[in-house]
């Protein structure tokens, strides 16, 4: 179907909110309760718009586009009412963002930008929630909480793990953990959901902080090395470093639609880990020293050819490994059935 | 999985039976919960803990380790009896003389028969029978809690069974559907990481294979099935094996009682280990090479539901560690062999064209969405859904399985069960996860007992308590839950220090060689 945005003819989908259409074709409109994920929850009201023929200013995110509605995003009125709400956000929370974590991630500095809000009209100044720093990997700050509700909808529909709910009443509502405890003292089993679908700094992933601005990152797609469900990443790869500073859960992956349980979004310590072994080693009465590759190689081969000459080729076993790729399980099968003329090999699928 | 994961919106009912869905696959576990919530989906759970996934079910049964094969048969003895049977699918689909076969089997497994055995209550049991029989489509899961056993295939055969009789096989939201519990273990079977096969299982003692792998490999090739791991190991114990090449792995902790291991080890001429730490086992090794993360390499991993999926390098390898595929060609050069490859995606391109079931995949068709196997040519969409319409055999055999107790049950010595497996914030033999240290804080050894059995001994939580079965023993901190049965111990055999595998017993399912990590017989005392 087509409707008209802005005054521009645009293809719109069955189904697609008005927002979604809009989205989809490029026009942006501050939305930071909708999620592709949670859905609309008509919350914040960020994304407020003009639509010809209904009266006053409708919630783009959960109207359904129709053929050829004529929508407006930017009328002087649907502007004013959007900067109102963006304004009161960065009223009532402290979004220091020079010290943000989300700095040039965060969706309400998006917002601020497009309307050009350079700073809030008002300031409270009474802000001042306790920082909840608990949990090992979810750094919580309700300072910066803009209540829009998609923690409470990805913990509790995404990831279904029923921790997160709003607390208090009025002004002081806020997002509690269970019967409002401590994070770590809650149920939940830091997966991290709540924590990439935050739109500003209010949920950060504690063991990035401090490891680099988004925009100085590379980011790569890889797939978790942890269980078998192939569950989708995005790494983010600081180069002057090389190191990984953070993972999140690939939106558009197709067992995962973001989603990532605890190992597989915190656990890459391993990667650049001091221990990592960084040469060959060769065993010299009972101790390891640093080997070349040349020697080491060479040793390994002297070894197994004499010891297939001796013994014969079914004296070797070579165990192949489930972490490892399909193209090194591939070699190393070939390097054994082709090299040392044997079909003892095998991998831990048992285990 | 014969299934894919999105497909978990399209059932409406599954059982979960011998997996911790949301400890050890907690992303399925997350999928299964939302279509529990969105309504769409009524879960039925089986297993000897009261695990997370319980909270969601329709129907939790418990039932004691090792009772299967007795619990499936009365489901399915429940079913026939009352005529929820699949009557079309069976006529069309099924060898009629293997259901007969199975009826017959089955129809020992009465209710009060299968509570006997199992502890689970006949109405229970009924109830199960019932949601499930009348289901239109329902889905079974399940992992090492099936497969770890002695009775590991007669296990797996039974889900079978179940899921043909009900109709269940190639349709959207069913199936059979193991998960599999490392990255990458189903790449490592289909690339022929196996003793009796080659790619895409095709068995190395067929002549024609052999032949056809001879000519793509320009190579004479033995034909002699060869040794399973488990296998190897206790010919190495008795010195016939001489030597192992063993890459990222670590088997002194995840191998079955590990006294034994351990000799079988010592005993090598020579040992090789290529992996990324200096594991308990690299420490044993006669020469170590270092290799590479998934972080560090181009690739691809196929998961549970056959799906391959690419991996891209992000960061650089440390020092001079080198992917697992370059030391396998510089040993393979050194060999004569004249190999050749410069990237991944060579070794890809070589797989696809001796890989029937990889056939039409390429690193660009594969992209962010990868694509499952069976994908025969380069306009083939892969299969989500196996065995749509027909076996790949043909007709479907079902197996009359009766019920085998577990290799070693409780007695007067060692009045308690053991079993073994993962808890979420630990991974395997934890090379990976112990190196993050908020997973350590999180989750160190233990053993998870019920209260009774806690109270019985006079110890509360985190306190030590010693273990002990035939095989050996650990001291480790006291897990008081609700949600052990009584009589029931279970430890996790991710940690060095406590190792679960010293406990275990190494008796093997005798068509699978799995060894029963799932039930053997254990004393609990305060430490
Ligand atoms: S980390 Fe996961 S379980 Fe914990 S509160 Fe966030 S979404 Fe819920
Ligand atoms: S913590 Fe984040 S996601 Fe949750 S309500 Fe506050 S701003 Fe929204
Ligand atoms: S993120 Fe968790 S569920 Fe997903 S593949 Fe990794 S370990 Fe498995
Ligand atoms: S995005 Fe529409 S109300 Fe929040």
């Amino acid at each position: 179907m087509q409707i008209m945005i802005n005054g521009n003819r645009m293809e719109a989908k069955e189904g697609q909110t008005v927002l979604q259409a809009a989205l989809a074709n490029g026009v942006y409109i501050p939305h930071l309760c909708y999620h592709e994920k949670v859905g609309a929850a008509g919350k914040c009201r960020a994304c407020v718009v003009e639509i010809d023929g209904m009266r006053g200013l409708q919630t783009s995110c959960s109207v359904l586009a129709k053929e050829g509605m004529v929508v407006n995003t930017q009328t002087e009125t649907a502007l004013q009412a959007q900067r109102l709400v963006i304004d009161l956000m960065l009223s009532t929370g402290k979004h220091d963002c020079l010290a943000c974590e989300q700095n040039g991630h965060c969706e309400l500095q998006d917002a601020a930008y497009f309307l050009g809000i350079e700073r809030p009209s008002i300031l409270y100044a009474d802000i001042d929630r306790e920082i909840d720093t608990t949990s090992e990997f979810v750094h919580v700050d309700r300072n910066k909480c803009i209540s829009c509700g998609r923690c409470v909808a990805a913990c509790n529909g995404t990831v279904v793990n029923q921790v997160i709910d709003f607390g208090m009443r009025g002004h002081s509502t806020e997002i509690v953990f269970n019967t409002n405890k401590k994070m770590a003292d809650s149920t939940c089993v830091q997966c991290g959901e709540c924590s990439q679908i935050c739109p500003v700094g209010a949920l950060i992933d504690k063991n990035s902080i401090g490891k680099g601005r988004i925009w100085e990152l590379d980011k790569v797609s890889s797939v978790c090395p942890y269980c078998g469900v192939g569950c989708k990443l995005e790494l983010y790869v600081d180069r002057k470093t090389n190191k990984i500073v953070k993972v999140e859960g690939a939106e558009d992956g197709p067992t995962n639609d973001g989603m990532l349980c605890i190992k597989g979004r915190y656990g890459y310590d391993f990667v650049g880990h001091p221990d990592r072994l960084k040469t060959p080693l060769i065993k010299e009465n009972g101790q390891f020293r640093e080997a070349t590759w040349d020697e080491a190689i060479d040793l390994v081969v002297s070894k197994f050819s004499a010891i297939k000459e001796k013994y014969g080729p079914d004296s070797i076993m070579a165990l192949s490994s489930a972490k490892v790729t399909n193209e090194e399980n591939y070699t190393f099968q070939k390097l054994v059935r082709t090299g040392f003329q044997t079909n003892n090999v095998d991998h831990c699928a048992r285990l | 999985m014969t299934n894919d994961i999105p497909g978990i919106k399209k059932s409406d009912v599954a059982i979960i039976i011998g997996s911790d869905t949301s400890e050890g696959h907690p992303v399925i576990a997350a999928r299964i919960k939302q279509a529990v919530m969105e309504g769409t989906l009524k879960l039925i759970v089986i297993d000897p803990k009261e695990i997370k996934m319980a909270d969601f079910a329709e129907i939790y049964a418990q039932h004691r380790p090792g009772t299967d094969v007795a619990v499936l048969n009365g489901i399915m003895h429940l079913i026939i009896k009352n005529g929820w049977e699949d009557k079309e699918f069976i006529n069309e689909r099924v060898e009629p003389e293997s259901y007969e076969a199975l009826k017959a089997e089955v129809a020992n497994y009465t209710s009060d028969y299968v509570e006997k055995i199992s502890g689970v209550p006949a109405a229970k049991l009924e109830a199960i029978a019932e949601l499930f029989g009348k289901a239109k489509v329902g889905a079974l899961y399940y992992t090492m809690g099936i497969t770890q056993h002695t009775t590991g295939v007669d296990n797996v055969k039974s889900t079978a069974n179940l899921q043909m009789l009900c109709g269940n096989m190639g349709v959207p939201g069913g199936g059979v559907n193991p998960l599999r519990g490392q990255s990458n273990v189903q790449g490592a079977c289909d690339m022929g990481a196996l003793p009796v096969c080659y790619t895409a299982y095709q068995p190395v003692a067929t002549e024609a294979v052999q032949q056809k792998m001879e000519a793509f490999w320009g190579v004479k090739l033995s034909n002699k099935p060869g040794c399973t791991m488990t296998v190897a190991f206790d010919k190495a114990y008795e010195g016939e094996m001489k030597a192992f090449y063993i890459m990222g792995e670590n088997p002194l902790i995840s191998d079955p009682d590990l006294h034994h291991i351990e000799h079988a080890i010592d005993n090598l001429e020579f040992l090789v280990v290529q992996d990324i730490f200096l594991t308990e086992t690299a420490q044993k090794a006669d020469v170590v090479l270092p290799a590479t993360t998934y972080a560090e390499k181009d690739g691809t991993f196929s998961n549970t539901e056959r799906r391959v999926q690419r991996l891209s390098k992000a960061v650089n390898a440390p020092g001079q560690a080198k992917h697992d595929w370059e030391i396998h060609q510089l040993v393979a050069n050194k060999l004569g062999l004249n190999w050749n490859y410069g990237c991944a995606e060579d070794i890809f391109k070589e797989i696809t064209q001796c890989t029937p079931s990889y056939a039409g995949m390429s690193f660009e068709r594969l992209g962010r969405k990868g694509l499952h196997w069976p994908c025969p040519t380069a306009d083939h969409p892969g299969t989500p859904v196996l065995h749509i319409g027909k076996f790949s055999k043909g007709l479907g055999t079902m197996f009359a399985i009766p019920f085998k107790a577990p290799a070693e049950v409780p007695d007067g010595e060692y009045p308690i069960y053991l079993t073994t497996g993962r808890i979420l914030q630990q991974f395997h033999t934890g090379t990976m996860s112990r190196k993050t240290p908020g997973f350590n804080r999180l989750a160190g050894p233990h053993v998870m007992m019920s209260v009774e059995d806690a109270e019985a001994l006079g110890v509360g939580n985190g306190e030590d308590v010693k273990v002990s079965t035939r095989r050996g023993s650990i001291v480790t901190k006291a897990f008081i839950t609700k949600r052990m049965p009584k009589g029931t111990a279970f430890v996790p055999f991710h940690f060095a220090e406590a190792p679960a595998n010293i406990l275990t017993n190494n008796a093997l399912d005798p068509i699978a060689k799995i060894p029963e990590y799932k039930v053997c017989a254990c004393k609990l005392e305060k430490a």
